[in-house]
């Protein structure tokens, strides 16, 4: 016993003297959480538009005012042909054009019927159509507004309530995202990286001769990851609580340990690796394709699963971090027990059970050679 | 072991992350509780079954059981029609219907509920036309015949934006972190000091180390393009020779900034979770799914020494929109004088002594 706590004090001086790992390993969540609380959103707002008026008229006057006045749009430049916009738009300067034709306010005086052209740069299409979606609903807000007069009869009332996100808020899906994904950087990437690394340099056989116990060497190595992730874990319930406002609504033990399963199952994935490679370039190259970037596209963290292709679909079932992000979402977010994840829970116990033997077995293979 | 990752990476990457990467929101799971079971109900239930942005799972009669299938992911949204459905909306000349939404994913509930704000005007539309005979929009004031057109990608397809995207990430990728990490591994394996005896000067030696995977990453970037015209058909508005200028010019910032990481790192470890760190926060930063503009100012600001920012946004305008040199001059400027500011200073950072 007092060899191995040796063991685990030397490999915690090794992750403490290397601060800038640690920083990196501290920093990314927060600064995770931050971009994408703050920076990554869909949603429009102070998009640059261009208008190309050939009527300059008092009513599309009124309705330019109404749409640059908006927080959505910034009119940033003033069309005088149509030849124009293909420049406008091959600049970058502007992501929707709007048309108004010639003589717009009489003909929508006389005829009561006039037309506006809203050209879209579509290079981006979702943005085009929430552009056009929302130029049209201020457009028609405009012409409501002038027809106060005319009452419509039978309306249906529409009532949209959100559940668990009334305010449609980014950090929902981002904090369970980014608590596997740190897991899964910690405990698979960084313990395989470690282990291999000691096999580069040689270091690994002194190892082996100790009197330590080949369990108790791989336990030692991976000990004070879990301290790492486990401290990590708690740093993001506490920025997503005090700074997102973002309370866990079910239980904290059970998420703990759920999280706890998690890192297990994350650190002999990690061993598993390691045991199957000897150079630090492989076991880094094949934690960041075959884990890390799996565990942010194919497990629902940003994208949802539901519209992939069926043979998508069935990697991502195959990836722990899908059922992971499942079991976080419905214990933090929707604040359900642990009847409702009893089946998650269950596959990822049964897939940390056959790794752990795996890489057990793996790493005594080694042993005799 | 290197030069199947190098190939083969960027194919999986390519057909996965393309098909992956799709913010395009189809099969909404509904389940619709219709109280009133009335004609109108009816038809209204209909239209949702029609629609191919949703998928009506069940009809349920008690909204527990409806809370139930979201909780569980059986269903995204809940529409309920209230018993006196029909007969409210036609006595009193309103009705309600709830919809409730699982918000957890706020993009695909705002997307969702307005799709259901669409079907649910448009069926009150075709009543009204229906029943009382007159087209709602024409009132005393005229209408306003609202004209979209959609350019450079009147289809929508979503993965014409992501092509280009993912390319970026592949000369990234392959640009900042291989040649950070191959500088270290000299390092760590003590053969950088035999290196450093030798008579080579620190600027041939690095401009050694960095060429090949420049031209490494350029031969990518043309790998990826035809596959991304073969298989999924991007357009190639603009001219191929300026793209290749611009990942050029590109590639030097990115490799400046790889050589500076493995300068300043003295393990493999620090020198993948730099740029790992460096990496994940530009792309995230530099409009690859979301627009630059609806970021706040300061991540604007940021976006000026963003490098992964210019080049996302230099590669769609090229290929999408066929932007030529005159239209992007400025950008190419800034991107070469960064190249050559950072280059330099990692250049001269670099010390020939461990």
């Amino acid at each position: 016993m007092k060899h191995f706590l040796g063991f685990v004090k030397k490999e915690l001086y090794h992750i403490f003297r290397d601060s800038r790992t640690l920083v990196i390993l501290f920093g990314i969540p927060v600064i995770l959480m931050i971009l994408f609380g703050y920076v990554v959103t869909t949603e429009v707002k102070n998009a640059r538009i261009a208008i190309l008026d050939y009527s300059k008229d008092e009513v599309t006057r009124k309705i330019i005012d109404k749409i640059g006045s908006t927080d959505y749009f910034i009119i940033a430049k003033y069309l005088q042909s149509q030849k124009e916009i293909s420049e406008t738009f091959r600049k970058g300067q502007a992501k929707e054009v709007i048309v108004f034709e010639p003589g717009f306010g009489q003909k929508l005086k006389r005829e009561k019927k006039a037309s506006i052209h809203l050209v879209a740069d579509a290079s981006d299409a979702n943005s085009a159509n929430l552009v056009v979606a929302y130029t049209s609903a201020i457009i028609n807000d405009y012409l409501l507004k002038e027809n106060k007069a005319v009452a419509m009869p039978m309306q249906i009332v529409t009532e949209s309530r959100m559940l668990y996100n009334p305010e449609l808020k980014g950090v929902y899906m981002f904090v369970p995202g980014t608590m596997s994904m740190i897991l899964v950087l910690i405990c698979a990437l960084l313990t395989s990286v470690s282990i291999v690394r000691e096999k580069e340099m040689g270091t690994m056989e002194v190892l082996l001769v100790s009197p330590l116990k080949p369990a108790q060497i791989v336990f030692g190595k991976v000990a004070p990851y879990i301290l790492l992730s486990f401290i990590n874990v708690i740093t993001i319930l506490l920025l997503s609580n005090f700074v997102f406002g973002l309370p866990v609504k079910g239980s904290v033990v059970l998420l703990l340990a759920e999280s706890m399963l998690f890192i297990i199952l994350a650190l002999s994935i990690g061993i598993t690796i390691s045991s199957s490679t000897s150079n630090q370039i492989v076991a880094m190259v094949v934690s960041m394709l075959g884990l890390m970037l799996p565990s942010i596209i194919l497990s629902g963290f940003i994208f949802p699963i539901d519209n992939m292709p069926l043979w998508i679909k069935w990697i991502c079932w195959l990836n722990p971090t899908t059922y992971f992000i499942i079991i976080l979402k419905s214990v933090m977010l929707k604040g359900l027990g642990f009847l409702s994840i009893w089946k998650e829970t269950a596959i990822l116990a049964g897939a940390t059970i056959i790794l752990l033997v795996i890489s057990i077995k793996k790493f005594k293979v080694r042993l005799e050679n | 072991m290197m030069l199947p990752i190098i190939l083969v990476v960027p194919l999986v990457q390519l057909l996965i992350l393309v098909n992956v990467a799709t913010m395009e929101i189809k099969h909404i799971k509904v389940c619709i509780i219709d109280n009133d079971l009335s004609t109108t109900s009816r038809d209204l239930c209909s239209k949702f079954n029609n629609s191919r942005f949703f998928v009506v799972k069940d009809m349920v009669f008690e909204m527990d059981k409806a809370l139930v299938m979201v909780e569980n992911n059986k269903a995204d949204m809940v529409l309920q029609i209230p018993s006196g459905f029909e007969r409210s909306l036609m006595r009193e000349n309103t009705a309600k219907v709830q919809v409730l939404f699982n918000a957890i994913n706020g993009t695909v509930a705002g997307i969702g509920s307005s799709y259901v704000t669409q079907i649910i005007a448009g069926f009150n539309r075709d009543i009204i036309t229906q029943r009382v005979g007159i087209s709602p929009g024409l009132g005393e004031q005229g209408s306003i015949n609202i004209i979209p057109a959609f350019w450079y990608n009147p289809d929508m397809n979503y993965k014409v934006f992501m092509v280009p995207a993912i390319l970026v990430l592949l000369v990234t990728i392959i640009g900042m972190a291989l040649s950070a990490v191959n500088i270290i591994r000299e390092k760590e394996m003590g053969n950088i000091e035999q290196i450093n005896v030798t008579p080579i000067r620190k600027a041939h030696f690095i401009i050694g180390k960095l060429l090949p995977f420049w031209i490494i990453a350029l031969f990518m970037l043309g790998f990826g393009l035809t596959i991304g015209k073969l298989i999924f058909n991007i357009p190639m508005v603009g001219n191929l020779a300026l793209l290749f200028v611009v990942a050029a010019l590109y590639l030097l910032v990115i490799q400046g900034i790889g050589l500076m990481i493995s300068n300043s790192s003295n393990t493999f470890q620090q020198a993948i979770f730099s740029s790992f760190f460096f990496i994940i926060v530009f792309i995230m930063m530099s409009g690859i799914f979301t627009p630059t503009d609806s970021m706040p100012r300061w991540a604007q600001i940021v976006n000026y020494i963003n490098p992964i920012a210019y080049f996302m946004k230099l590669i769609r305008m090229i290929l999408l929109k066929g932007s030529g040199l005159m239209d992007i001059y400025k950008d190419l400027l800034i991107l070469l004088f960064y190249g050559l500011a950072v280059l330099s200073i990692a250049v001269n950072r670099y010390r020939k002594v461990v």
